[in-house]
């Protein structure tokens, strides 16, 4: 005999209060496209009017309010993929490996943003666009070409045939993600280390203005995820639609 | 400055062009829905 509810039931709460709203769902997008609008006004705000200068590097160290963010972003992107991916191997539900798939393209998105802000900061901070051999620049590297080769996954095969291997695909990706994390503390790197055991390790201001930079690309990123999620979803309707004229 | 200028250009021309990538999509999936309702009702 089975005791409680199964976690997949549970993870099933949001979309199916996503699906009750029917046609409110627009209203509801748009109402985060203004959320997130604002937000990144915000984040525009307090990363380049808000936050001090830094002593070192001047306004280029303004470029951490991006990086971070894009890199969190990332992160979270790559997370719902391998939630979705295990949740669909669960349920068969196709609704779960859409959204994993409109997660890992915008996650791809971000994360390519999250490199390219990096090798800028690189140039600046260490003299070199790229220092092979920092091992969280690498790790982030194989990270990217993962979520990439999953895209490519996805773009090259017939609709909803390889759903079972981008899953596992999306599943196994992951992994990386705290080897990206962890690199700085397991080996040798120049790259700095702003999340310790203590906090935040910055000077309060700026910490403040990297919490609502956090908390801006977040938003823009459900927002974009909504999008794609529900173009994905009227893709599907439009197919399931032609398929029953035919 | 010029790398500061340049970082938050090449971020905003990014979440730019997915926007409007999403938004072509959008446009084509319409397109799309309004051939097949065409369809339809020349069929009914």
């Amino acid at each position: 005999m089975r005791s409680g509810r199964d976690p997949s039931e549970v993870l099933e709460i949001p979309i199916l209060f996503w699906y009750i709203f029917g046609d409110m769902r627009w209203k509801l997008t748009y109402l985060l496209d203004g959320a997130s609008s604002t937000g990144m006004v915000v984040a525009l705000f307090m990363a380049l009017l808000y936050a001090p200068t830094e002593r070192t590097m001047g306004h280029a160290q303004r470029i951490f309010y991006l990086h971070v963010p894009l890199a969190w972003v990332s992160f979270l992107a790559f997370f719902v993929v391998f939630l979705g991916g295990i949740i669909f191997l669960r349920t068969r539900d196709l609704r779960w490996d859409r959204l994993a798939l409109s997660s890992a393209e915008v996650g791809v998105l971000f994360c390519t943003l999250m490199l390219i802000t990096g090798a800028i900061w690189a140039k600046v901070a260490w003299g070199v666009w790229w220092p092979w051999g920092d091992p969280r620049l690498t790790t982030t590297l194989v990270l990217w070409l993962i979520y990439l080769g999953y895209m490519l996954l996805r773009a090259l095969s017939e609709e909803g045939r390889t759903a079972k291997v981008a899953a596992v695909f999306g599943i196994v990706g992951f992994l990386d993600v705290p080897v990206v994390f962890f690199s700085v503390r397991w080996w040798r790197s120049i790259h700095g280390v702003v999340v310790t055991s203590k906090g935040l390790n910055l000077d309060p201001k700026m910490a403040s203005a990297l919490w609502v930079c956090l908390a801006a690309f977040t938003l823009l990123y459900a927002c974009l995820l909504l999008h794609r999620f529900l173009l994905e979803e009227a893709r599907e309707e439009l197919s399931r639609t032609g398929e029953e004229v035919v | 400055m010029t790398y500061l200028f340049a970082a938050y250009l090449v971020v905003w021309i990014g979440f730019f062009l997915y926007l409007l990538s999403l938004s072509e999509r959008q446009r084509r999936l319409s397109k799309e829905l309004e051939a097949l309702k065409g369809q339809i009702s020349e069929g009914g």
